[in-house]
């Protein structure tokens, strides 16, 4: 599973101080930190720290490139900003993201096709986020079939059935992990799967260990990717030893260590 | 309609190792030779590159090797005590990419050959020829330490190929590596997980070994488990062309000590099983072209007949298949 380091986003106090004021250091410290820690990508939000949401993200994008290598995930409902952030980066990118909403794929798809961009797409329409496995399943059907017909390879479509915090939505559980399961035999190939790993936690205490759980559980259902947080050791622990059961990686005494410095 | 032809594409590739150093690179070879550098599996040239052909290195030992069987022997009889002609005739002769020098002389139970006693032996070989040497002690681990380090340090610079660094033991031949400027052999037990440490540890040595690495995941003959170890290398391939950097080093294939300590080969007066010279250059020969599959990047061999039937069907394999 790839990691999509969830640091840089205007939600942190840190990170919104850093772009109101165009201080690029904390944001190259926090890129740095995730690769270190074996991110494979690095979100990229604004957040709410300003109003003006196109040259905040430019100036984030320009910025991150300038202390890591790592390709970048645009992480906006603006498109406009996601648009402008694109056409900065040096390697494709990822677009996070995209409802089952066909106004906003119409918009969303063209673009990740002219900048070869993978996107992320959201198992939800309109009226919000579907209760049970088959109504996510028919919304990534939907994505797929846009995603096609746009020219968008469908392994550059990574779907999210949308997880809800365990306080909140618990019987959403059982139908997210179904949801990874049943993704893969919509097209050959299939799309890939990602989730905002710590939605599952939101609002609750043990957060880390909700997130390690359903990080691995989630990788059981064939999860390939997750916005997550890559600075905490034991998660990324916790996914390479999965990597390992699953025989994605082949053993060795120090494979924790070696998937954590897959970017050093 | 239309067959679609369904290619792999990996997104891992083999590490590319260069052996020997010549004059400007602070050695005396007269060329280099690469290995490695794949990002297809062996030979699928349809499917990706595969820029540096497997290489075949010939034994030469330190002493009259008298065990070996009268039809081996006959073609080096005239070069059998001294080093240095052998070596020259297996390259100018015989075709040998590279030389394997195997010190089975300093052997605590042979003549406990001392590394001074080594080093000229290795001097004059690396006079005799231009190609790059791969260099084996004994075999016996506690003499194998005390000697590797003079003998590197000897020839530094001359980028040889040093065997062998063991998980147990691997401090003695990576640190004489790293200080004089020569390239490792990893050896493993058949066993990928420490085939894949070991390399782990070496890195942990110096970053700068990385580069430097060329598994001996330890190779069985024909009849002997040599499937065994086919399906280890070809794990090993398939986990580095999928992206494992920890296992995308060049693989080296001990072919001649597992084939001709076996009876098949070395057996003589056994009519059944068909006349021995013949049945000793195919046993060598197939266990080599067999691993040649697996990945091998350097086939270490003895029967010069073998090696030439080998090297031929080399030529044939390298042949762009790609469509």
């Amino acid at each position: 599973m790839l990691v999509i380091g969830e640091r840089i986003n205007g939600m942190f106090r840190d990170i919104a101080k850093a772009i109101r004021e165009k201080d690029p250091k904390p944001v190259q410290e926090w890129a740095q930190k995730q690769e270190y820690m074996g991110a494979a990508y690095l979100d990229l939000n604004v957040g709410p720290a300003v109003p003006e949401k196109v040259e905040a993200m430019k100036w984030l994008v320009e910025v991150t490139q300038e202390a890591t290598k790592l390709p970048l995930c645009l992480d906006s409902t603006d498109y406009d900003a996601i648009e402008s952030g694109l056409k900065l980066c040096k390697q494709p990118a990822m677009i996070n993201s995209v409802p089952a909403v066909q106004e906003k794929m119409d918009r969303v798809f063209p673009m990740a096709a002219e900048y070869g961009a993978e996107v992320i797409g959201l198992a939800m329409s309109e009226e919000g986020v579907p209760k049970d496995t088959e109504s996510r399943v028919a919304l990534a059907m939907e994505l797929v079939a846009n995603c096609d017909a746009h020219g968008v390879p469908l392994d550059s479509l990574y779907i999210d059935p949308l997880a809800l915090p365990a306080n909140v939505g618990q019987d959403h559980g059982p139908e997210v992990l179904e949801t990874l399961r049943q993704v893969k035999l919509l097209s050959d190939p299939p799309p890939k799967t990602t989730v905002g790993l710590s939605n599952i936690s939101q609002g609750t205490k043990n957060r880390e260990i909700l997130n390690r759980t359903f990080a691995v559980m989630g990788m059981a259902c064939g999860l390939d990717s997750a916005v997550a947080d890559a600075c905490d050791e034991e998660l990324m622990a916790a996914i390479a030893t999965a990597r390992v059961i699953l025989n994605k990686d082949i053993y060795a005494d120090s494979y924790i260590e070696i998937f954590m410095a897959q970017n050093r | 309609m239309a067959v679609e032809i369904l290619k792999e594409k990996y997104r891992g590739s083999i590490r590319e190792v260069t052996l020997g150093a010549t004059k400007e690179e602070g050695g005396t070879r007269t060329h280099t030779v690469k290995v490695g550098g794949e990002t297809a599996l062996p030979f699928l040239h349809f499917e990706g590159q595969l820029p540096n052909r497997p290489v075949v290195a010939m034994e030469v030992w330190d002493i009259a090797p008298e065990e070996w069987p009268a039809d081996l022997k006959s073609y080096y009889q005239d070069v059998m005590n001294d080093p240095g002609a052998w070596a020259k005739k297996c390259v100018e002769e015989y075709g040998a990419d590279l030389i394997a020098v195997r010190f089975k002389g300093a052997d605590p139970d042979i003549n406990d050959a001392s590394a001074d006693d080594c080093i000229p032996v290795l001097k004059k070989i690396l006079e005799s020829v231009g190609v790059p040497i791969i260099l084996y002690g004994c075999g016996k681990a506690e003499k194998d330490n005390e000697i590797i380090g003079p003998l590197a340090e000897a020839t530094e610079g001359e980028n040889l190929l040093l065997g062998y660094a063991e998980q147990e033991n691997y401090k003695p031949v990576a640190s004489a590596a790293l200080a004089s400027g020569h390239s490792i052999i990893a050896q493993s037990p058949i066993d990928i997980n420490i085939a894949k440490q070991l390399n782990v540890l070496i890195q942990e040595l110096s970053t700068a070994l990385v580069d430097k690495i060329v598994i001996d995941p330890t190779v069985a003959a024909l009849g002997y488990g040599l499937e065994y170890a086919y399906s280890i290398m070809e794990r090993a391939r398939l986990g580095a062309l999928t992206g494992d950097r920890m296992l995308a080093m060049p693989m080296i294939s001990s072919i001649a000590h597992e084939v001709w300590t076996k009876k098949e080969a070395f057996l003589e007066d056994e009519p059944n099983w068909g006349e021995q010279p013949e049945r000793s250059k195919a046993w060598e020969a197939t266990t080599a072209m067999s691993l040649l599959q697996a990945g091998s990047n350097i086939l270490v061999m003895r029967h010069p007949e073998a090696v030439r039937v080998t090297k031929a069907h080399i030529d044939d394999l390298m042949k762009d298949n790609s469509y």
